[in-house]
């Protein structure tokens, strides 16, 4: 049952050429549904830009796909694999699954290295050589080798998202899920960030990114998402929909983009 | 410049504390029954043959007494941090199958928090005796002590670890779980380390209240500092002893103060050192 990849696990669906599946999910907070039946399938190594005002369900659908949320209806599959199957191991999902916050989120009391070895020796079961060693090989990867035994409150917000980054990715996901990772960022420090995102889409990884940053999103994104009243109402490949959006929500939105400046 | 200002701030800070302390001082020494008082309380004859003791003379030395004290408090601190801990993660648990467990943890606080410690250590000193069990009634005067203290203890010290526990923000929470790791590793390496930090200065004015409050185990009999003292009073019918056990209180309770605030100041030292180069 543990193992997301085990023979046990065998999908109901099966399409293990989908790196992630969701149908029909559905989400509410009290009296207010902010998710209102998402439909999305994701291709291995396929970049996908979520975008879409504030309060039209980015976050919420990223922690659906980490179970970070309990979902009313719907179904996950990841690899195959159905996620939101009744006695599904939560631990074993989010094993696969990166997040990174907005808010970063790192463990202030542990030293940045700290940070990143703590999942890998306590989930992975990797000894504290090999986590230290991998941890060592990523933070230096990303610029940050220097900052090991620093404790995060002494690292600029660019530099201790960049550790969050460096976190998620110790658990070797086959999937990261980026919340708005830039929004809580002074403007300077944005680039170091974007630029450690585009280092992994490069690299194939597997990203569903909630983002403001509609710049980015045109330049990095296999396909764009527009999500608007808890559903993707339009999506394509960045090129299409930025400059012929179809559905008259997202002309609206990415007229109010373009008026303030922003793409 | 400031310096003339601040100087003058010096000086008159260090006057009105001469005055003051000299009011109460002409206050307490002209006082009609002065003279008495001081023989009464602060003789010192008095204070150190209570402090030596002299079994032969009918009365124990309060000084050793204390030894007692530490002992009762040293024991019932592990217990007390051990136990609260367990009340507060039950308390704090969410599991369905945990609900009868999550209601005594609320009924056993809301009890010990709402007895009078005296009664919980009659209860426990005459009660447990009486019930004529092997071991559990065969018990000194103290060791039943220590298990009130524990209990009462317990559930105020319970409150503090979760109010430790709930200040630790949510999104640590989910940054620990959305790494795989399980509620338990979670709590365990994420949670409580940060909420125990920020739980030292609640915890050591608990325990500074623990450390006086081994006072009242004298009310089964033990010989501790409280209760040597108390002997003595009646013997020679002379309260410095009194005045000796609170000197010693004080000597115990005040380097306790002054270790919290130095863990306090060395974590912050080492947080900041970790800046490195």
């Amino acid at each position: 049952m543990g193992s997301v990849t085990g023979p046990a696990d065998a999908p109901r669906v099966a399409d293990a050429s989908e790196a992630l599946r969701i149908e029909g999910l559905r989400k509410s907070f009290g009296p207010q549904e902010v998710l209102r039946g998402v439909d999305l399938a994701v291709a291995p190594h396929e970049v996908i830009c979520l975008i879409g005002a504030s309060g039209s369900g980015k976050s919420t659908l990223l922690r659906c796909v980490n179970l970070l949320e309990r979902i009313d209806a719907g179904t996950i599959w990841l690899d195959g694999q159905e996620l939101t199957r009744p006695g599904m191991d939560e631990n074993a999902v989010r094993r696969h699954i990166g997040i990174v916050f907005q808010s970063f989120n790192l463990f202030p009391h542990m030293t940045v290295e700290r940070n990143v070895t703590l999942a890998p020796m306590k989930v992975l079961g990797l000894s504290r050589a090999e986590a230290v060693s991998q941890a060592a090989e990523l933070l230096d990867r990303f610029g940050l080798g220097e900052k090991r035994a620093d404790y995060p409150d002494r690292l600029s917000g660019g530099q201790q998202q960049r550790v969050a980054i460096v976190r998620a990715l110790a658990m070797r996901p086959r999937l990261m899920l980026l919340d708005e990772v830039t929004s809580a960022l002074d403007p300077e420090l944005v680039a170091d960030v974007l630029d450690v995102i585009r280092e992994l889409a490069e690299g194939g990884m597997t990203m569903l990114i909630a983002t403001h940053e509609m710049g980015f999103a045109r330049d990095i994104a296999s396909r764009v998402c527009f999500l608007a009243d808890g559903q993707i109402v339009e999506q394509g490949p960045p090129d299409r929909l930025f400059s012929e959006p179809t559905d008259e929500r997202t002309r609206r939105f990415l007229r109010r983009i373009v008026d303030a400046g922003r793409l | 410049m400031l310096g003339d200002s601040s100087r003058r701030g010096v000086a008159l800070s260090t006057t009105s504390t001469v005055v003051v302390i000299a009011v109460v001082l002409a206050i307490f020494l002209l006082a009609p029954g002065s003279a008495q008082v001081r023989h009464t309380f602060f003789n010192p004859t008095d204070m150190w043959r209570s402090f030596v003791g002299d079994p032969k003379a009918g009365y124990y030395s309060v000084g050793e007494a204390l030894w007692l004290n530490i002992r009762m408090f040293v024991a019932a601190e592990i217990l007390i941090l051990i136990l609260a801990l367990a009340v507060a993660v039950i308390r704090q648990s969410t599991g369905p199958v945990l609900l009868p467990l999550r209601v005594a943890a609320t009924v056993y606080v809301d009890v010990a928090r709402g007895v009078p410690l005296i009664l919980i250590i009659f209860a426990i000193g005459y009660g447990l005796p009486a019930l004529g069990l092997t071991v559990i009634s065969d018990q000194s005067a103290a060791v039943y002590g220590v298990a009130a203290l524990v209990l009462s203890y317990s559930a105020y010290v319970a409150e503090v670890y979760r109010a430790g526990i709930n200040s630790v923000h949510r999104s640590q929470v989910a940054a620990a779980r959305s790494l795989g790791l399980t509620q338990s590793s979670s709590m365990r390496y994420v949670i409580l380390p940060q909420a125990i930090r920020n739980i030292i200065p609640p915890l050591l004015n608990d325990f500074i209240s623990l450390q006086k409050d081994t006072a009242q185990v004298g009310l089964l009999g033990a010989i501790e500092a409280n209760k040597a003292a108390e002997i003595y009073s009646s013997t020679v019918f002379n309260y410095s002893s009194y005045v000796v056990a609170a000197i010693l209180f004080l000597i115990l309770t005040i380097p306790l103060a002054r270790f919290t605030d130095h863990l306090i100041r060395r974590d912050q030292a080492r947080r900041l050192a970790g800046a490195g180069q």
